[in-house]
């Protein structure tokens, strides 16, 4: 509870850091924890040993040049948001807009982050992305184990019942799809 | 050099790809000798996060040791042992100017909500992550801090995020003396928030999940109370049972939009992407704080939109704060809080799994197998140089 202010915390801070288990705080009706079992109780409870305290501080205590970094060479393509008015000076470069994914990403940045389209773009060229990553293994050669990698091996070790369950509920799914389709068939 | 390279959502595979290069005067290119998997790299693994592009290398909590470095880089040396924060950021800009590193302005041209984060899909910047041999590290003067020699790498690494992250929502709760923190995730971050509330001064923790062993660990680890929402019919009800009927001072949300427990959240968010994932939590949250308390939100959500009940966080006089945390400033004192034995981050690993089985880490943690916690990858260049040691201490 916040029946006591700051200011008390200040004064009151390095005997509690000792742990003053006399101190009867209201605590919803609950007798207060014994605070000296509990290793490091208070430690910052004092305001000024907490380092994010307050939220924005200034002058940073970083040692840090205040220049603006200078801009990192550009090599591919990197697309930015229209909500900034030039490139940043740092970037990541792996991984440039290509293929179908690459021209609704290209898409996606006509509009700002406040644009719900923006969002939405992106998360359907994730998915074209997805395709375009099987092909691009099929045409280095690479047939990807897609149970590899979904980290069936761990499955098969830590929850055998659970891929049992899973399998066989697939299988009888395809069963009755097959069943209707031959059903369907035949009439 | 060996990476893990994401292939679609559920699908991620251990690849050869080409060595990072430096691009920057200012980068360094670290070699990975840990990297954790984070909760929030399930939500890229479940393809929630737009712009992941097909290739991509996720992690951005890493430690390493510098291989190389740019013709501008004055501190950094080839051979320091570094923890990397999961920020990338400048340190000049105007949010850095004010230490707010997480929401660094010259890092991520693709977006201008957030700023560069390695491994987290175009949206945080497009670098590539550190689940890998090899990382390029931008700013390397700025972001990296050199790894104390009494520090413990497995704790470093967790410094990276899940530690400073759990400690911020801490902090963002404004906890005063005495006051109930309720942590809604027992995952690694709101396990260390609960840790980080005592050592602010609560009066009482309760931690709320559905996974049992996880409970069980944070009970032990945090010395808190927990709750089993399964076994809780309505969340905010219960928690104003258990604080005299007022609601508790503080929530944190320590899940983000892929919370379980409630089936229309569940159904809307994460299965037909009608909002950008489950909001359950901010629900949980909002409608079990107390009129005038803080609520705490570093559970990462979609870029879209969420259904919250902001008209009751109005009537309650809420104060809400969230934030990606700024890694760099909570270092000298997290540093402080391990070296005297006061939090003791480690614990928290329970699988150690070589790169090359990194499908399968993303499998058991994303399902909770093997009552999974907190997963670090190895890379074998890292695994070969740890055999050469123990050889040479033989
Ligand atoms: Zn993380
Ligand atoms: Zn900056």
């Amino acid at each position: 509870m916040s029946h006591h202010t700051h200011e008390h915390g200040h004064e009151h801070a390095h005997e509690h850091a000792h742990g003053r288990n006399d101190l009867a705080v209201f605590q919803h009706g609950r007798p207060p924890v014994d605070r000296s079992a509990i290793q490091g109780w208070g430690a910052d409870l004092d305001r000024k040993n907490r380092p994010a305290y307050p939220m924005e501080r200034m002058p940073q205590r970083l040692d840090a040049p205040l220049t603006q970094p200078e801009p990192q060479a550009q090599h591919v393509e990197v697309l930015v948001s229209p909500e900034r008015p030039h490139m940043t000076p740092l970037f990541g470069s792996p991984q440039p807009p290509s293929g179908l994914s690459g021209m609704l990403r290209r898409a996606a940045f006509k509009t700002t982050e406040n644009d719900v389209r923006h969002w939405l773009l992106l998360l359907l060229a994730d998915r074209v992305n997805v395709v375009e990553g099987l092909a691009e293994d099929l045409a280095r050669g690479h047939v990807p184990n897609i149970f590899a990698e979904m980290g069936i091996k761990a499955e098969w070790e830590h929850n055998r019942v659970g891929l049992v369950k899973k399998v066989a509920v697939a299988a009888a799914v395809a069963g009755v799809g097959y069943y209707l389709l031959k059903r369907r068939g035949e009439r | 050099m060996l990476a893990m390279n994401y292939r679609g959502p559920y699908r991620v595979r251990a690849d050869h790809k080409p060595d990072p290069v430096i691009e920057h005067p200012g980068d360094a290119i670290v070699r990975v000798t840990r990297a954790c998997i984070c909760g929030s790299d399930l939500h890229l693994y479940h393809g929630l996060v737009p712009d992941t592009r097909v290739g991509t290398t996720f992690g951005h909590e890493f430690v390493g040791i510098v291989e190389e470095v740019g013709s501008e880089v004055t501190k950094l040396k080839v051979g320091d042992h570094v923890l990397v924060p999961f920020n990338v950021f400048c340190g000049s800009c105007f949010f850095c100017q004010r230490e707010l590193y997480g929401n660094c302005h010259n890092t991520n041209p693709q977006a201008s909500a957030v700023g560069g984060i390695y491994g987290y899909s175009h949206t945080a910047g497009g670098y590539d992550g550190g689940q890998a041999e090899f990382v390029r590290v931008p700013m390397a003067d700025v972001g990296p801090t050199v790894i104390p020699a009494d520090l413990h790498e497995d704790d470093a690494v967790l410094l990276t995020d899940a530690l400073p992250t759990g400690y911020q929502a801490a902090e963002m709760g404004d906890i005063a003396e005495g006051d109930t923190v309720v942590v809604f995730g027992a995952g690694p971050v709101g396990i260390f928030a609960a840790k980080s509330a005592w050592l602010m001064g609560a009066g009482r923790v309760i931690v709320v999940d559905h996974v049992e062993y996880r409970l069980d660990f944070v009970r032990r680890y945090a010395q808190c109370e927990v709750i089993n929402f399964r076994e809780v019919d309505d969340m905010a009800l219960h928690i104003k049972k258990m604080t005299d009927w007022l609601g508790a001072d503080v929530c944190i949300d320590a899940v983000g939009c892929e919370a379980a427990g409630n089936a229309m959240q569940t159904l809307t968010g994460p299965y037909t992407m009608l909002q950008a994932g489950s909001a359950t939590v901010l629900h949980w949250c909002i409608n079990s704080v107390r009129k005038g308390g803080n609520v705490s939100i570093v559970g990462v959500y979609g870029p879209t939109f969420n259904a919250v009940p902001i008209g009751n966080a109005l009537n309650k006089g809420l104060t809400l704060r969230m934030n990606q945390a700024s890694v760099k400033r909570h270092l000298p004192r997290l540093i402080e809080h391990i070296q005297a034995g006061r939090i003791d981050p480690k614990q928290i690993i329970t699988h150690r799994v070589p790169l090359e089985e990194v499908a399968d880490a993303y499998h058991i943690f994303s399902s909770k197998l093997d009552n999974c916690i907190k997963t670090v990858l190895i890379p074998p260049s890292a695994r070969q140089t740890r055999a050469v040691a123990a050889t040479a201490l033989n």
